[in-house]
């Protein structure tokens, strides 16, 4: 019953703000219902028993990612005004890559099969086992025991091309400049009170 | 108390919806209203504590010994105008401090204060404090965004990414206790905690150095000094706060100490044996709520001290010693603590021993 209502209200939730961040005017609060977004897939998760997945969402969408898109789109200069300008200019095309995704997922979901074995992941049987949960195998070590033996390989490829991206990015955006001042973090440490404090004695009415 | 706390606790999952919803309800105004009345005598002796170091005398006025001044600030707080800057977006300008409110009192559901004493006994608690810790950054960047002035954004900035460099680093922390643990419920982690030996078996003997980074770490992440760069006043007036006044103020406030007094637990929890006693005699045993809040309010003493005696960082020297100092060595600790686990025999059984 309260699995039900929580599923309605996720689902709904997820839906709506998943329109409003096309919908908004205002880039900044399309990121907050992109977040909101992201909230409501983690509450789906942890619905549907994958609560591993829904914190791992949460921390790393929401908590990491997001935060730097927030951040960038804050820091934006956007008129609101020039943004709109364009609308009928790129309707065209946009109502036709539209048009083409719905016709793809309409396809996708003609010939969808919910595999026998898939019970677990149905909303309604769930409260016990989030109640139980105490003899069951937990979400992270169910993963693990695939994830690092079956999938060991893909685990460490995807590892390495999110290492190259990162250096990639930092090397793109890399700049050495000549000629300004820096803090020399090693200098200021290894400063002692004998070079940074002078004690003077000062007699009354005479200054140093 | 125990009588109604398992009365709370009770949820007979068969006889119909609402008999597991009105308990864990009435189990969440519990933990609320204790929460916000000990907060608010926890403000008091953080500023008595910081009275003390300076040598005042601090809030003397209100009540016995000042007892009722958070209450006094409380309601000179919600009796002012709340006054909404024409330029704000209004919708996110309120909607931030409830935000910081909200999400500081959430985790607080994954707490256990005792033996079974906890609202939501779940598999991922560690991993969700995590993530409601991170989330808390929200608050701060939709506050200083929809003020609509200088300040308040530039400290809203600096908030945003000195709150995701420290995650980084607390999250490796939370890693080797879990190595150690070998599950992520916290009921476990305390558990785990207790092999006979008192605080000797606590984590933070075999943790020292996480548990040190973990305590500056959460220091960053709850923008407590010498961290406090968001709200400098010196430089940015007051932060993100700048243009909030009366109850948004007043929630912001209370969301910050919840924060606060959140990591206190969380520290309590992983490196100090939760609700154990710290000398393994059955006497001693048969208090746990006692013991856990005694650490808390350690660790709120700890942190309050901090305030009061340290000077606060320069921006660039918070950011090298995220990055430059903690992350390597908390990669290098996990490593390490891995290493042993698989290596040496007998270590893991010894700190897993609650699975049997």
């Amino acid at each position: 019953m309260i699995a039900t209502i929580a599923f309605y209200i996720f689902a709904c939730a997820a839906i709506a703000s998943g329109f409003m961040v096309v919908a908004s005017k205002n880039p900044v609060h399309s990121v907050l219902f992109l977040i909101s977004a992201f909230v409501a897939a983690a509450g789906l998760f942890v619905l549907m028993g994958a609560e591993y997945l829904a914190m791992l969402l949460v921390v790393v969408y929401v908590g990491a990612v997001a935060v730097l898109f927030l951040f960038v789109v804050m820091m934006l200069d956007v008129d609101f005004v020039e943004l709109k300008q364009g609308f009928l200019q790129y309707l065209p095309i946009a109502a036709t890559i539209a048009a083409i995704v719905v016709i793809e997922l309409v396809f996708v979901v003609a010939v969808w099969v919910f595999p026998e074995n898939a019970e677990l992941a149905q909303p309604v049987s769930t409260v016990g086992q989030i109640g139980a949960g105490e003899n069951a195998p937990s979400n992270i070590e169910a993963l693990g025991l695939v994830l690092y033996t079956d999938y060991v390989h893909f685990f460490q490829i995807a590892g390495i091309i999110l290492l190259v991206a990162m250096i990639g990015a930092i090397v793109l955006t890399f700049r050495e400049r000549e000629g300004i001042k820096k803090q020399n973090v090693a200098d200021q440490t290894a400063r002692t009170r004998e070079e940074g404090v002078e004690i003077t004695s000062v007699k009354t009415g005479q200054g140093i | 108390m125990e009588e109604l706390w398992t009365f709370l606790s009770t949820r007979p999952i068969d006889s119909g919806w609402l008999a597991w919803l009105i308990p864990t309800l009435l189990q969440i105004l519990a933990l609320v209203v204790t929460l916000l009345l000990a907060q608010a005598f926890l403000m008091y002796f953080d500023r008595k504590v910081w009275a003390a170091v300076m040598m005042r005398k601090g809030p003397n006025v209100v009540g016995p010994f000042g007892l009722l001044q958070s209450f006094a600030d409380l309601l000179k707080n919600v009796f002012k105008e709340i006054i909404i800057p024409s330029g704000a977006d209004k919708v996110v300008f309120i909607l931030a401090p409830l935000v910081t409110f909200v999400l500081a009192l959430i985790g607080w559901a994954v707490i256990p204060v005792a033996p079974g004493w906890v609202v939501s006994n779940i598999n991922v608690g560690i991993l969700y404090l995590f993530a409601v810790s991170s989330l808390g950054v929200y608050g701060v960047i939709m506050g200083g965004w929809a003020s609509n002035s200088k300040y308040p954004f530039l400290g809203s900035l600096r908030s945003a990414a000195q709150m995701v460099s420290y995650e980084v680093s607390l999250g490796f922390v939370i890693i080797t206790v879990l190595l150690l643990v070998g599950s992520a419920n916290l009921s476990h982690i305390v558990e785990s905690q207790s092999r006979g030996l008192g605080m000797l078996n606590w984590h933070f003997i075999p943790l020292f150095p996480m548990f040190v980074i973990f305590f500056i770490s959460a220091l960053a992440e709850t923008n407590r000094p010498p961290f406090d760069l968001p709200e400098a006043e010196s430089e940015l007036v007051a932060g993100y706060q700048v243009e909030y006044s009366s109850t948004p103020f007043l929630l912001f406030m209370i969301g910050e100490l919840a924060n606060i007094v959140l990591m206190c637990a969380m520290l309590t929890i992983l490196f100090f044996g939760g609700w154990h006693s710290p000398i393994d005699v059955p006497i001693l045993n048969q208090m746990p709520i006692f013991w856990f809040c005694l650490k808390i309010c350690f660790f709120f003493f700890l942190f309050a001290m901090v305030k009061a005696i340290t000077p606060r960082y320069r921006y660039d020297q918070l950011m090298r010693i995220g990055w430059k100092l903690f992350l390597p060595m908390t990669m290098i600790y996990v490593v390490l603590v891995a290493g042993v686990m698989l290596f040496v025999p007998g270590v893991a059984d010894m700190f897993q021993s609650w699975r049997s």
